[in-house]
Formats: C-alpha cells, sequence, structure tokens
C-alpha cells in the first residue's frame, strides 16, 4: 500500500494498463514528455517511449478522431482532452461516432476507447476550464460516464474503464487531484462501472452524490449527525449508468433523499435521479426528492464561484427541509 | 490537372502510364459498366419504394473504382455517404449495401477480412478517422493504408484539415480522396473557397497534393497507386482532387439539380463519361467488344435482383437487437428495458 493523491492514482493506473496490454495508448496535448498539466502521465513516455504515450497537434476533433481510427486498427486509446470545457470541439468523435461505433456496425466493431478529462470548480480556473458536461455525456446512448471522487476509486475504476471494450468518459474533478491522501494498493485492482457505494450509513435521509460533491455531502452529514439527522451518503461513481439498486435500497429504508451536484439544475444528472426514484420508489416516500445544484446561468467567473458553486450548507438546508417537509 | 486518358480515349501521357495487364483493363472497364447499371437499377429501385437512402454516381465511376482498383485486400476504406461502390469492389455483398440503403442494421456488418467501415454520413468525420487508421498502421508497421472519400463540399469541413493535419504531424499511411463533382447539393463549388484547387488545401498540412482528371480512370488508378507507394513507403499521406462530376441527383430525397445545374453544363459534362472514353481506348486495343459490354449489364441487372431478393428476405429488425448491439454487455438500464421489449416482441 501507498499513499497517493488522486492525481497519481491515474497515473498508477494508466502505468498498470500500459505494462498489461500493449495496444494501450496513451496522448493527448502535452501529455508526453511534459507528463500532462497537471502531471497526470507524469514519467508514462519516459517509460514507455513516444511510440505509445505521445503528444498531438491542438485539436480535439482531431484528437477523438484518431482515437477511432486507432480502435479500428486494433489498439485500446486513451486520450485526454484538456479540460472538459473543450469537449464541444469533440462532440461529434464522441457521441456521434464513438458511442455508435459497435450499434452501427451490428457489433462487428468495437471503441475500447477512454476518454481522460479533468473538470471542477473551486481551484480558480478560467473560462470553461471548470463547467460539469457531465450531461451531455450521460445522454448519449453507447456511453458510460465514470467520476471518481477518491484516489482509490480512481485507480480502480480507470483500470475497469481502459479494460472495457465500449467506450467511457472519465472525469476527473481538478479540486479533488490533491486534495487528500489516501491508501491505494500499489498492485492491480479494478472497482465494477456502474456500481456506486455506500459512504456512510444513515436510517433518516439518503444523500446521492458524485465528483466533489461527495465530499460536501460527508460534511453535511457530519452536521447533521450533531442535530440528530443520521444520513446515509451513496457516491454515485458511475454516473451513466447509475446504479440504481443501491439508491432504491437506501431510499425504501430512509424514505427521503436529496440528490446533489455541482452542475447547474437544467444540466448534471440529479433529474434522471429523481425521476427513477419517484417511478420506482413513491410509496415510500415521505416528503418530495430535492435537488442541491448550481444556478441555472453559465458557469462563475473566477471570483464569484464561492458564491455561485453547491456547498454543505446548501446541503444541510435542503436536508431539512426534506426533514421538515 | 494530371490526365492519361483525354476525352478522345487517346493516351495524352505515355510516362505516367501505369503498368495494367489488358486482363486488368478490361476488369476496370468491367466494373465501371456493371456501377453505371447499378446506378440506374438503383434509383429505379428507390423509385418504386424498394431502396431507401440513395446517392447517385453515375459520371463518378473513373473516380470511385480507379482508386479503389489501386488497393490491396489489406487497405482500409472510410468511404462517405455516396461511396457504396467502392465498398462493393472492396467485397461487401450487394444485398448489405441495399440493406444499408433500406436502413437495416445487418447492412453495416462487414463480412470478415472486407476493410472498411459503413458509409459516413457526417460529412467530415471519416477525414480524421482515417487519419488515426493510417497512423494504426504505420504503429503496426503493416503494409497497408487507409483510404477516405469527401465531396468538395467536405473540404470545407474542421474535420477535414485536422484530418490532413495530423496525418502530415504522425506521417500516417493514409490517402485522401476530393471528389469535386463541383456541387455540394445546390452550392457550387467557387462558393466554396476562394483556393483555385482543393488540390492546394495539401499545402496547410505540408503533405503531397494531386489534381487529377477524375473522368479518366487511368490517371485516377495512377495517382491512387502512387500514393498508396509513398504512404507505406513512409513519405507520408496525399490529398489526392478528383475533378469530377455526378449526372443525377445530390440524393434521391428530392433534390432537383435543374435548379442548379444548365443543360449545357450538364452536356459538357456528358462529353466527358469516363465510360465512354475508357470505351473508345479500349476497342482501339482490340480489348472490348458490344457483346462483353452486353454480358456485363445483364450480369449487373440479374445480380442486382437477386440482392434485392435477399434483401427482402432478411429477417426484420426488433427493438432486442438493436440493444444487444449498444454494449458488450448491456448496461442496468438496457437489461431492464430489454426485458420489457423481450416481453412485447413474445405477443
Amino acid at each position: 500500500m501507498a499513499q497517493m493523491t488522486m492525481i497519481q492514482a491515474i497515473t498508477d493506473a494508466m502505468r498498470t494498463e500500459l505494462k498489461n496490454d500493449e495496444n494501450v495508448l496513451v496522448f493527448g496535448e502535452d501529455v508526453g514528455q511534459n507528463g500532462g498539466v497537471f502531471r497526470a502521465t507524469e514519467g508514462l513516455q519516459d517509460e514507455f517511449g513516444e511510440e505509445r504515450v505521445f503528444d498531438t497537434p491542438l485539436a480535439e476533433s482531431g484528437i477523438g478522431g484518431i482515437s477511432i481510427g486507432l480502435a479500428l486498427t486494433g489498439f485500446r486509446p486513451v486520450p485526454e482532452i484538456q479540460f472538459f470545457g473543450f469537449v464541444y470541439e469533440t462532440m461529434d468523435a464522441i457521441s456521434g461516432q464513438m458511442a455508435r461505433y459497435r450499434y452501427r456496425s451490428g457489433n462487428t466493431q468495437s471503441m475500447p476507447i477512454t476518454v481522460r478529462s479533468p473538470f471542477g470548480g473551486g481551484v480558480h480556473t478560467p473560462e470553461l476550464h471548470a463547467d460539469s458536461l457531465e450531461g451531455l455525456m450521460a445522454q448519449q446512448p453507447g456511453l458510460k460516464v465514470v467520476i471518481p471522487s477518491n484516489p482509490y476509486d480512481a485507480k480502480g475504476l480507470l483500470i475497469q474503464s481502459i479494460r472495457d471494450n465500449d467506450p467511457v468518459i472519465f472525469l476527473e474533478h481538478m479540486k479533488l487531484y490533491r486534495s487528500f491522501r489516501e491508501e491505494v494498493p500499489e498492485e492491480e485492482y479494478t472497482i465494477e462501472l456502474g456500481k456506486a457505494e455506500v459512504k456512510k450509513e444513515g436510517t433518516d435521509v439518503t444523500l446521492i452524490a458524485y465528483g466533489a460533491m461527495v465530499h460536501s455531502c460527508l460534511k453535511a452529514a457530519e452536521e447533521l449527525e450533531n442535530d440528530g439527522v443520521s444520513a446515509e451518503v451513496i457516491d454515485l461513481r458511475t454516473v451513466a449508468p447509475v446504479d440504481y439498486e443501491t439508491i432504491l435500497k437506501s431510499v425504501e429504508k430512509t424514505n427521503r433523499a436529496v440528490v446533489v451536484q455541482e452542475a447547474q439544475k437544467q444540466a448534471g444528472i440529479a433529474s434522471n435521479v429523481v425521476s427513477e426514484i419517484q417511478e420506482k420508489a413513491i410509496l415510500h416516500l415521505e416528503a418530495p426528492v430535492l435537488r442541491v445544484s448550481a444556478p441555472d446561468t453559465v458557469y462563475a467567473f473566477t471570483q464569484a464561484e464561492e458564491v455561485w458553486l453547491p456547498n454543505h450548507n446548501d446541503i444541510v438546508e435542503k436536508v431539512n427541509k426534506v426533514m421538515n417537509f | 490537372m494530371f490526365q492519361i486518358l483525354n476525352e478522345k480515349g487517346e493516351i495524352v501521357n505515355e510516362d505516367a502510364m501505369p503498368d495494367l495487364s489488358d486482363e486488368d483493363l478490361k476488369e476496370i472497364m468491367k466494373r465501371m459498366v456493371y456501377t453505371r447499371i447499378l446506378d440506374q437499377r438503383s434509383i429505379a429501385l428507390n423509385r418504386q419504394g424498394r431502396l431507401g437512402f440513395y446517392a447517385p454516381t453515375a459520371g463518378q465511376e473513373a473516380s470511385q473504382l480507379g482508386s479503389q482498383f489501386a488497393l490491396e485486400k489489406a487497405d482500409f476504406i472510410l468511404p462517405g455517404y455516396r461511396d457504396v461502390p467502392q465498398l462493393i469492389w472492396h467485397g461487401l455483398p450487394l444485398t448489405k449495401a441495399f440493406l444499408f440503403s433500406r436502413g437495416h442494421f445487418q447492412g453495416n456488418q462487414m463480412p470478415e477480412g472486407v476493410n472498411a467501415v459503413s458509409p459516413q454520413i457526417i460529412i467530415g468525420a471519416q477525414i480524421t478517422q482515417a487519419a488515426g487508421v493510417g497512423l494504426g498502421f504505420k504503429k503496426r508497421k503493416e503494409d497497408a493504408i487507409a483510404i477516405t472519400y469527401t465531396g468538395d463540399g467536405g473540404a470545407s469541413q474542421g474535420d477535414f484539415y485536422e484530418g490532413l493535419n495530423f496525418a502530415g504531424a504522425f506521417g500516417a499511411q493514409t490517402v485522401f480522396v476530393v471528389q469535386n463533382n463541383r456541387f455540394a447539393i445546390s452550392v457550387p463549388v467557387e462558393k466554396q473557397s476562394a483556393a483555385q484547387t482543393i488540390a492546394q488545401k495539401a499545402v496547410a498540412a505540408g503533405i503531397e497534393g494531386i489534381q487529377v482528371d477524375g473522368m479518366d480512370v487511368l490517371a485516377v488508378y495512377a495517382a491512387t497507386k502512387e500514393a498508396r507507394k509513398r504512404a507505406v513507403d513512409g513519405e507520408g499521406p496525399t490529398l489526392i482532387e478528383t475533378l469530377t462530376y455526378r449526372y443525377g441527383p445530390h440524393t434521391m430525397a428530392g433534390d432537383d439539380p435543374t435548379r442548379y445545374r444548365t443543360e449545357d453544363m450538364d452536356s459538357d459534362w456528358e462529353k466527358k463519361d469516363p465510360i465512354v472514353r475508357f470505351r473508345t481506348f479500349l476497342e482501339s486495343k482490340d480489348l472490348w467488344s458490344e457483346e462483353e459490354e452486353n454480358e456485363v449489364i445483364e450480369q449487373a441487372k440479374a445480380d442486382v435482383k437477386a440482392a434485392i431478393k435477399e434483401a427482402d428476405n432478411t429477417p426484420k429488425q426488433k427493438v432486442t437487437d438493436l440493444m444487444e448491439n449498444m454494449y458488450e454487455e448491456l448496461p442496468s438500464n438496457l437489461q431492464e428495458q430489454y426485458e420489457e421489449y423481450k416481453e412485447k416482441e413474445s405477443k
């Protein structure tokens, strides 16, 4: 075991898969000698050579396109989009193309591609770096969307994503890259995609979150505990497909739920979760399922992040509403 | 413009004459005639409602088949939506081509060993993907290229430039063909760009570019053969612009070319017909006869008839089929929906 930050765990996962499978290729803008703008690919080109880990021209659509072409010749591409706000440049390659290849070819061609990309607020980035756009990806049939909240999950989920024979969008929250360390096994291990994890057990209300909001929920749960409210916190880990089994089991126990996301209310995936709960567990509910999310504006100017991003206070407030409904 | 055979069927560039046997020359002619008949029959079948989406190909036989004839079996084709003939001559059964037209997933299932993807509808997407396939071949040190096709309108897309530029930067084993038939639906090529040629757009990517008489099958073949050789020899990708013309409408979905083309223009280009000039050339060498041509025509008609019948007999698609083709393993949401539809389909 070693103490790792999430970024180190991500590097470790890529190193593991580069070693395991000669078809794995890591590429993107500045991921080679530079080791990535966040050092996610540090040392990988030295270890595996330029044939395996390489820089590309500055063009996200081209990166998406060559990923598809490399997959058609039997490779297992792990491209990086430097910041997920730049996904618009490559929406066709991702949603219009790689997501559809298995289907359009009648299950004769597949796209074992893992698109890695950082996103997320709270670190004062310039425009279109921090936007939460997982909702766009989650709406596209043919993709899986994974968002880890800690180093241990990041490694196991990334290895599993790379091994998956269908395209996976792997979103890495920038604020979580180096915010804490935890024990991560040095050997390889995997975490199944599409499986949520109960981070904290509780009996009064279910908090469903992903990414940085998992930590805000845990903080809120601590405060709520002091007020005598026992919150169960679920980390989705995969936002498409969502593990509704774990959610419904929890809601049937607590009879109350709040879904928490960093994305704007009209974006993200919280509405999907609310819909599924009301379809499947309405008779178990003591109160409506509420959402914590950012306001429906464009992502905040840097200096306004603090007042704009949802935080643990917003969560406590919503839980109190649900408890006192 | 690179040309070997003029409109009268005379060799005007003896030095560039490709090394083709008499049998090869006859085979090329056979394919062009067959494809012209296939186009005529496809238009008729579309009008009868027995085919769906169809983008006419008449006029582009030299451009489409001359370039395909220069390929090896190992080469990978990334076609646009008008490039079904190249797929057929690369090994896609006619029945599947018809199923693609109708909208059936079995039409897109490439048989084992047919290196291609189904026709790309998003104009430009095939270009960046072809750069990736060509890079893959380079990494695997394979004696194979990726070849991709787009039209004159397609050369205005961002993905067109990105694909050429990536292929150049990586030395990918890719050949890009722009079939300049002068119109993108109703928009003439002059409205796409102020560039005098499309071939010169290769300069922006630092790669080779060549403009070819796209009504001259020998020139198209020679240019593609040369580009293929350069690619596998590690000399980088090539952009080939073929100057060609479509005699029919853009697609069979209601486009009316009389709204944007003149009769004079049509008849000028009909004089350049790739089949007419190649027939004259072959006849002058005593390699072709009316009898042989009629045999090809009858064969094509019989094949079309048999293929459409086979397409008719293909089982209808079920929602559960579509679901099964989405992922290697059904995710939880689809598992649930699969059960629902399985139930519906059993009734």
